[in-house]
């Protein structure tokens, strides 16, 4: 078939590029430009669509003798995902901009165009396997890279979108032997870290960078009664669950430490209370969709398991789909959930579907 | 194999300039040594020099030797400039017009970050035409606070040529030095240094089949220029720097080359480019060529496609084996809506949507019309 191999630059998408021409597809390497004012180049593992990074997937692609190209998708990226990142952190809520790039973008975006100009799948060097269910669709399952494994990010496909992804490193025992293999091919950039930043915040300063964009209003610090305790210079440069730089005078009643435990955009408060109330044992979202072929009875409660981060461990819950919206019910109290985080649903290694959580249910009431 | 669309951007160097070029690096020495040798590569440089001047009808001394089309429109603007201002402090306008390439308009742009400058950048026309009323008018206001005019002679994107001879005259009426960039127009149309007025003038090899790192920029004997690049005072101590003396005379014979061939030359790719037009015009919905009506570079074709993206476009051609251009390419390699046609006040959708052809000699009849059988599905597909 004929392949659209999308080059970050890095060694997981240049491997995987390199594999799709063995297995004898048609390869064509692109690059996404995602942002309008490139740096010129990386710092250590920072900073992303650097002009050094167009320029390693450039030299990855000479390598395997396939033709490249730079696609600009930087306006779009900015609608999508910058200023989604950032209306979603004005609404009080953590967003997961790589999601909503594999959602709005890759798989999206970039997919439509490769489908118009005549591809019939995109390659991506992401660690996660697409295997053929029972039924005969298609299914998203966990890499066998367990530590790697990035089917939360892609939680977000659709079953058309499945149908023309192609994971060729997915089923790869670990990173480390992506990298041999890169060097054993000659790729030059076998060895080249890992990034882990925000591709768009290039400093790494996420509430600098927030700042800068939304400026900062003080507001009041309020415990879940209502009751004022401090001031903050600004509710964006707070997250679920922060318990440093809280800045309040006044110890607890019970001289416990005090935790954020929620966001209130519209009154720019900051809730805070003890560490227990953080614990939530019910999560649901409305913004939903199903990873392949949708549950049959949906309505009716299942167990499964979600996972609320890209690298946290999945718990175990109820769930069911209940007047449009996703509502799992966790068997054990999780800590920290935020409103706007992906909830991901897994029934064992396979990816059921994910929903923007929209709200949480703490496991500890109200204190009087 | 593939079908080469890009004239503009590069010329292949012709075998003949290569044998040149190549028995030239054979030469020893340093043209600025006193001993034989350094005087045998000196004489290569300085009948190179002679060569280049009567190219343009031009003195001899008043060819300077750089490294290209950039380094010559950053010496001109920046060095006049400068000049001008150890007289008048009070010049600090630099009058022009977007449409330029990014070695004048950045170079323009760095003086104002750094110096104070302030850039007068004149209305262009939807077809790329500066407006020479605005211009008069401006001038006759302001013309004790100009330091210095520059408009290209034929712009490298929609092939536009300017009528420069008339803004030149306005300018030295008024006292003002003027510079051009004539990278893109030398060797497609004739050109006079000496009859336009210029103060100075930009040119590079490539883009008439010379090497790549070699230019000139024509300075005239009575206009005064500060040096960008200190060393050795080679070249009227206006650019230093060992002189390139097999780079010179392959630029020189590379000229040469494409003067003497010129007339048969543009027969030929008028002929294609008008039937590139045409058949864009009656198979291509929502395509505009870009310069209109107006008088234009004889192998150039530049169009507008509405809603379709330069770099879809490029894409589909260059599977399909044509090698073609969206005007102008960034570092990273990202088609990035045109600056000229954003000047030229089209909408970003238009400027996102260009497309370059630029022929030559060697391109055949065959080749335009394989490309024109399948150019209509390319643009459709681009647009779906």
């Amino acid at each position: 078939m004929k392949v659209l191999a999308a080059m970050s630059g890095g060694v997981d998408s240049a491997v995987a590029a390199a594999r799709a021409v063995e297995a004898g597809h048609e390869v064509v390497g692109v690059h996404l430009a995602l942002s309008r004012m490139p740096g010129t180049l990386r710092t250590g593992s920072r900073g992303c669509c650097t002009i050094e990074d167009s320029m390693d997937a450039q030299r990855a692609a000479n390598k395997l003798g396939i033709p490249y190209y730079v696609w600009d998708f930087s306006e779009k990226f900015k609608a999508e995902v910058v200023d989604d990142f950032i209306a979603e952190y004005q609404a009080g809520r953590t967003p997961n901009p790589c999601m909503r790039c594999n959602e709005r973008i890759k798989f999206a975006a970039l997919l439509e165009k490769a489908l118009s100009l005549g591809f019939d799948a995109v390659c991506t060097g992401h660690y996660a396997t697409i295997l053929t269910g029972e039924d005969g669709e298609l299914e998203l399952h966990r890499s066998h890279a367990y530590a790697k494994d990035q089917s939360y990010v892609l939680g977000v496909l659709t079953a058309e979108e499945l149908r023309h992804a192609y994971f060729p490193i997915g089923a790869s025992a670990s990173k480390d032997d992506i990298r041999k293999e890169a060097a054993e091919r000659g790729l030059s950039v076998a060895n080249k870290p890992d990034s882990y930043d925000i591709c768009f915040i290039p400093e790494g300063d996420t509430q600098d960078w927030l700042n800068d964009k939304l400026g900062s209003t003080p507001g009041e610090i309020v415990d879940r009664s209502g009751n004022v305790l401090g001031e903050h210079p600004g509710s964006h440069s707070y997250t679920i669950g922060q318990r440093k730089g809280l800045n309040i005078g006044k110890p607890a009643a019970d001289g416990k430490p005090r935790f954020v435990l929620e966001i209130r955009p519209k009154t720019n408060q900051v809730v805070v209370g003890p560490h227990e109330a953080l614990a939530v044992t019910e999560i649901a979202g409305s913004r939903l969709t199903w990873c392949g072929s949708a549950p049959k009875q949906p309505e009716a409660w299942f167990a499964a398991e979600v996972q609320v981060r890209a690298h946290a461990d999945p718990v175990p819950c109820q769930a069911a789909l209940l007047n449009g919206e996703l509502v799992m019910k966790l068997d054990d109290p999780l800590m920290g959930v935020a409103p706007g985080q992906t909830a991901v649903l897994y029934v064992g290694t396979r990816v059921l579907g994910q929903t923007t959580i929209d709200r949480t249910v703490s496991a500890v009431p109200i204190e009087a | 194999m593939a079908i080469y669309l890009d004239y503009a951007a590069t010329v292949p160097m012709p075998p003949e300039v290569l044998a040149v070029y190549t028995d030239a690096l054979a030469v020893v020495g340093n043209p600025s040594s006193i001993h034989s040798f350094g005087q045998s590569a000196r004489q290569i440089v300085e009948e190179s020099r002679e060569a280049i001047a009567l190219a343009v009808n031009a003195d001899r001394n008043e060819v300077i030797f750089t490294s290209g089309g950039t380094e010559g429109n950053n010496l001109a603007v920046k060095g006049i400039y400068w000049e001008r201002n150890k007289e008048f402090t009070s010049r600090k306008k630099i009058v022009s017009a977007y449409t330029e390439h990014h070695a004048v308009i950045d170079a323009i742009e760095w003086l104002e970050k750094h110096e104070g400058v302030e850039a007068i950048w004149v209305p262009v026309s939807e077809e790329g035409e500066i407006d020479f009323d605005w211009y008069r008018n401006y001038l006759s206001e302001h013309s004790d606070e100009i330091a210095l005019v520059t408009f290209m002679l034929a712009n490298n994107e929609t092939g536009i040529i300017t009528d420069l001879k008339k803004f030149v005259a306005m300018a030295k009426d008024h006292g003002i030095p003027t510079h051009s960039d004539a990278v893109a127009a030398f060797g497609h149309i004739p050109i006079d240094f000496a009859e336009l007025g210029l103060d100075t003038m930009a040119i590079s090899a490539h883009k008439v089949g010379g090497p790549v790192g070699v230019g000139a920029l024509l300075v005239s004997r009575s206009t005064k220029i500060t040096s960008l690049i200190q060393g050795g005072g080679q070249e009227r101590g206006i650019r230093s720097g060992t002189l390139n003396a097999a780079g010179a005379k392959a630029f020189a014979f590379a000229a040469e080359k494409a003067l003497k061939s010129m007339d048969s030359h543009n027969l030929h790719t008028r002929k294609l480019v008008e039937q590139i037009r045409q058949t864009v015009g009656q198979q291509i919905p929502g395509a505009r060529f870009s310069r209109g009506g107006q008088p234009g570079l004889p192998h150039n074709a530049h169009f507008t496609f509405e809603d379709a993206k330069s770099d879809s476009l490029l894409f589909l051609l260059d599977q399909a084996g044509y090698a073609a251009s969206a005007g102008s390419a960034c570092q990273a390699g990202v088609a990035r809506p045109s600056h000229v046609l954003l000047a030229m006040g089209r909408t970003e959708a238009e400027a996102n949507g260009t497309l370059r052809f630029t022929v030559s000699e060697s391109t055949s009849e065959a080749e335009v019309q394989q490309l024109l059988e399948i150019l209509p599905d390319i643009v459709a597909t681009a647009r779906a």
